[in-house]
C-alpha cells in the first residue's frame, strides 16, 4: 500500500528537473471544486475536490455553557474522521494522529484568523452560548487534506444558517432555519501546506508525494498574508532559509489558492 | 372535517402508498476504493466503498473455508438535525452485522478464502430507511468492484401507519403516532425472490406482515432497475474514455 521506493526515487529525480509525475510545477495546486448542501441536515455543509482528493465538511450548531476562560465567547469544535471509506490506508477505530492533527490544524486557522465573530455568538454571558461544531470527512484520500479541509471549513461556515432558538425551552429547533448566516468576517483563512523533498519545495502533494516528503509546514493565513496559525509537521529540521522558501511560496500559492475559490463562495 | 378511510390514505408528503421517493444511484464515486456506489431514496443519501478481496489480518481471524465478508455501517454527524458524536456507536454495530447477513448469501466467499471484503457504509443526510439504502448501495459498490455474485439485493423498508401498509418510510411517518401508530419493517430480497434481511419495529399481525412482504418485492423490482442502471451507465462511461 505504502508507494514503493522505486516510485520514490522517480518522483525526487523528477522534481529534481522542477516535474511531477502530474504535469504540474512544484507551485501548483490541482484543480478545485466546491458544493454547498451535503446534507440539509446540517447548518451548513460543503465538498471539496482537490484533483483526487474529496472531502466532505459540516456545520452543526448547538446551545451550550461557554468556557470558563471565555464567558462571552462562542465555543468551537472541529474533529476529523479519516474514513475507512476514503482509503484502503485507513481503519475503524480510535482516531490516529493524522486524523488529530487534521482536525486541530483546520480549528486553529479558523480559530486564530478571527473568522468566526464568537462574541456575536453568545446567548447569555457566562450561561449560554452557541457552539459550533465543524466535522470534516475524507471522502477519497489523494493527498493535502488539510488544505482542502480549511477550504471546505471555510465554504461550510460561509454557508451556514443559524437554526432558531427557543428561550423559554431552551431548545434549538432544528427544523426551523433563520436566513441569517453566521457571524462571520472578511479573514478567510487559508491553508497551504508546503512539502520538503529533497532539496525542493513543493505544495498540495498527492498521496504518493506525501509519502515521500521529509518536513512540511501548515501556514495558515488571510490573503493579504497575514499569517495566524502555523506548524511545522516531521522530525526533520529544516534551515531557515529552507523556512523563508516555503513562507514566500505559501504566499504566491495562496493568492492563486484564493482567486480559485472565491467565485464558490 | 371526517376521518379519512384508508383507500384515501394521505401520506404526509403526499405519495401513493405504494409509491417510493425519487431513486439515484451511481457507481464509481471513490476512486481509490476497488468499488463504490452512492444510493439515495430522495433525502437519504447512502455512500458505500468496497475494499478487497485482501489478505486478512491478524492471520488467527482468516477462514480457511471461505471469505470474510466485514461491514461497517455509520452516520455522519451532521447527517441529522441533532449532532451525533463521530465514531462507533450500538446502533451503527447492529446495522452493520444486519448488512453482512443481508449481503452474504449472494457472495460467493467460497472463492476466497484467508481473505476479507470490506464494506464500508456512510450516510450522508438521514430521512429514515438509511440502513436500506446503505445495504442497496453496498451491494452495487460490490458488483462494481467485480466480487463474484449470484444476484442482486435490494432493500426497502415497508410500513405500517396506523392500519395502512406504504412503501418507503420516510422520518415523519416513521413517527407517526395515530392510530396503532408506526410499524417499520426493513426488508431486503433478491430478485429470484429469496429474503436476506427482515427487522421490524412495531405492532401487525402475520397475515399484515404477508402482505408487507409482498409490497417488498414489488418495490425491490423497481429498486434493482435503478441499480442496474447504475452499473451499465459506469460501463458505457468507462467505453467512451
Amino acid at each position: 500500500m505504502e508507494t514503493s521506493r522505486l516510485t520514490a526515487e522517480r518522483i525526487r529525480e523528477y522534481l529534481d528537473q522542477g516535474k511531477r509525475f502530474d504535469g504540474r510545477k512544484p507551485e501548483d495546486f490541482r484543480e478545485i471544486t466546491i458544493e454547498g448542501n451535503v446534507s440539509n441536515k446540517a447548518e451548513g455543509s460543503a465538498r471539496v475536490k482537490l484533483g483526487k482528493t474529496e472531502v466532505i465538511v459540516g456545520v452543526k450548531m448547538g446551545v451550550a455553557a461557554p468556557y470558563p476562560d471565555s464567558p462571552n465567547k462562542g465555543n468551537l469544535m472541529v474533529t476529523s474522521e479519516l474514513l475507512p471509506l476514503s482509503s484502503p490506508r485507513y481503519e475503524n477505530g480510535p482516531p490516529k494522529f493524522p486524523a488529530v492533527e487534521l482536525g486541530r490544524l483546520v480549528d486553529r486557522a479558523i480559530r486564530e484568523s478571527k473568522f468566526v465573530d464568537f462574541e456575536k455568538l453568545c446567548i447569555k454571558e457566562g450561561e449560554k452560548v452557541w457552539s459550533v461544531f465543524i466535522d470534516i470527512y475524507s471522502i477519497n484520500d489523494d493527498g493535502n487534506l488539510i488544505d482542502a479541509a480549511t477550504i471546505g471549513a471555510v465554504a461550510a461556515l460561509k454557508w451556514a444558517k443559524m437554526p432558531k432558538y427557543d428561550e423559554e425551552t431552551g431548545k434549538v429547533l432544528y427544523d426551523e432555519h433563520t436566513t441569517k448566516g453566521l457571524p462571520l468576517t472578511k479573514d478567510i483563512p487559508i491553508c497551504i501546506t508546503p512539502h520538503k523533498i529533497g532539496n525542493k519545495i513543493i505544495v498540495d502533494p498527492t498521496q504518493e508525494e506525501e509519502d515521500v516528503s521529509e518536513a512540511k509546514i501548515t501556514i495558515g493565513a488571510n490573503v493579504e498574508g497575514v499569517i495566524s496559525s502555523m506548524q511545522k509537521g516531521s522530525p526533520i529540521e529544516l534551515s531557515i532559509q529552507e523556512v523563508h522558501e516555503m513562507l514566500d511560496l505559501s504566499e504566491k500559492v495562496r493568492k492563486k489558492v484564493f482567486l480559485k475559490i472565491e467565485k464558490f463562495l | 372535517m371526517t376521518k379519512e378511510k384508508s383507500t384515501a390514505f394521505k401520506r404526509p408528503d403526499g405519495r401513493k402508498v405504494d409509491e417510493m421517493r425519487k431513486m439515484s444511484a451511481k457507481v464509481g464515486i471513490v476512486p481509490n476504493a476497488d468499488g463504490s456506489a452512492m444510493f439515495s431514496f430522495g433525502d437519504t443519501i447512502a455512500i458505500a466503498a468496497v475494499y478487497g478481496p485482501r489478505k486478512m489480518h491478524p492471520q488467527h481471524s482468516q477462514n480457511p473455508e471461505k471469505g470474510t465478508l466485514r461491514c461497517n455501517y455509520s452516520m455522519l454527524s451532521f447527517s441529522v438535525s441533532d449532532r451525533i458524536k463521530p465514531g462507533p456507536s450500538r446502533r451503527g454495530m447492529e446495522i452493520s452485522k444486519i448488512t453482512e447477513w443481508a449481503l452474504e448469501p449472494v457472495l460467493m466467499l467460497y472463492k476466497y478464502p484467508n481473505m476479507v471484503i470490506d464494506v464500508h457504509i456512510n450516510i450522508l443526510q438521514a430521512n429514515a430507511s438509511t440502513r436500506c439504502a446503505g445495504i442497496n448501495a453496498a451491494a452495487l459498490a460490490l458488483a462494481h468492484a467485480g466480487v463474484p455474485m449470484r444476484e442482486m439485493v435490494s432493500s426497502v423498508s415497508i410500513g405500517k401507519l396506523d392500519k395502512q401498509l406504504v412503501v418507503d418510510l420516510n422520518k415523519d411517518e416513521e413517527d407517526w403516532e395515530e392510530g396503532e401508530g408506526a410499524t417499520d419493517i426493513p426488508i431486503t430480497l433478491t430478485q429470484d425472490g429469496m429474503l436476506t434481511h427482515l427487522q421490524l419495529d412495531g405492532k401487525i399481525t402475520s397475515k399484515e406482515l404477508k402482505e408487507a412482504i409482498e409490497l417488498a418485492k414489488k418495490a425491490t423490482k423497481d429498486i434493482y432497475e435503478v441499480q442496474k442502471k447504475a452499473l451499465k451507465d459506469s460501463l458505457n462511461e468507462e467505453e467512451d474514455k
